[in-house]
């Protein structure tokens, strides 16, 4: 699908100008290339990620409950691992009907999406280490917030407690 | 050669240990290069692509337009475009660096270089949908409600921050 949009573009902007449009690719390719190296790390964590830190393994340990024991839980699995929305979310029905508050939820979709440590050898390579890092201790504590005003949502979280 | 060597130091490792579980028949190993080749996949079905589409953009949209629309002054429909662009983004959080890096190449401001990374992350539509079916659709228009404003706000903070300190977006193939 997404290969036919790009073919069909080359195609139409080829007409339009010639040179611009085989720059780009050339361009395209180059940074392909440029970026294979740390793709393939990026890679190679997430498998031996997958393979560590099982869909039974997550259900297991967040199964057994919220509290703030759940909750450093699923942000460290969250953080650790980076699966596909198609293996995560299911995961996630999966554990609501174990039991699990919508506030843990929260946190381990949340870090799941936006805390990359897999992504570290991707990230650093356009951010730098620095702001890698606090881009990724922003995005923890982003998550934290959200999980919070989600539980306040769902009545999980007594605004008095 | 020895720098190109040390990039992929981690794949050559990797390389031989899968070798190793082959003759070994050591399952972990096996079950560990089933899910590498599994990724592997789901990668090749768009990242050439993507990055083929990420050279068109850079030679072929004009500077001006992204300055003005994403640059130092432009306005808060800025933080839309960056959102609607997130959300048409494809993978994952690994693939909106190399466009965060294009769009900030052509002239988009810090705030919205990582406006859009967060975006890219959280909001991309297909997963949301999915998100939507198997967790419940209020639960993601209460996390998308609460997560897209402090993505907003952390990436001003953190354009406040980095002014100054000479930062830059780089990229792998500029080096």
């Amino acid at each position: 699908m997404l290969y036919l949009i790009t073919i069909a573009l080359i195609f139409i902007l080829y007409f339009k100008d010639k040179n611009k449009t085989i720059n780009g690719v050339k361009k395209g390719i180059k940074k392909l290339k440029k970026n294979l190296p740390a793709f393939l790390n990026m890679m190679i964590l997430v498998a031996l990620s997958l393979h560590f830190v099982s869909k039974d393994l997550i259900v297991e340990y967040l199964g057994a409950g919220s509290g703030l024991t759940g909750l450093s839980l699923a942000g460290f699995f969250g953080s650790i691992t980076l699966m596909p929305g198609f293996i995560a979310f299911p995961l996630s029905g999966i554990l609501l009907e174990r039991g699990v508050s919508y506030t843990v939820i929260a946190v381990f979709t949340t870090t799941l999406m936006l805390v990359g440590i897999l992504t570290y050898p991707v990230e650093k390579e356009y951010f730098g280490v620095k702001v890698t890092i606090i881009r990724n201790v922003i995005s923890l504590v982003i998550a934290l917030i959200v999980s919070l005003l989600v539980g306040i949502f769902y009545g999980e979280v007594g605004l008095i407690s | 050669m020895i720098s190109q060597i040390k990039k992929y130091s981690l794949a050559i490792v990797f390389a031989l240990f899968v070798i190793a579980s082959f003759i070994f028949n050591y399952n972990p190993g096996l079950d560990i290069f089933n899910k590498f080749s599994d990724f592997l996949l789901t990668m090749l079905k768009f990242l050439p692509a993507v990055f083929i589409l990420i050279g068109l953009f850079e030679t072929w949209v004009d500077r001006e337009i992204i300055e003005k629309h994403l640059g130092e002054e432009s306005n808060l429909i800025a933080y839309g475009w960056s959102i609607l662009l997130a959300g048409t983004t494809v993978g994952g959080l690994y693939i909106a660096f190399p466009i965060a890096y294009a769009i900030y190449k052509t002239g988009a401001s810090l705030r919205i270089v990582f406006t859009y990374v967060g975006a890219a992350a959280v909001a991309r539509i297909p997963m949301t949908l999915f998100e939507a079916s198997f967790v419940g659709l209020k639960f993601t228009l209460i996390r998308l409600l609460t997560t897209i404003p402090l993505i907003i706000i952390s990436s001003i903070l953190l354009e406040k921050y980095l002014e100054g300190k000479g930062f830059q977006v780089q990229s792998p193939e500029e080096n």
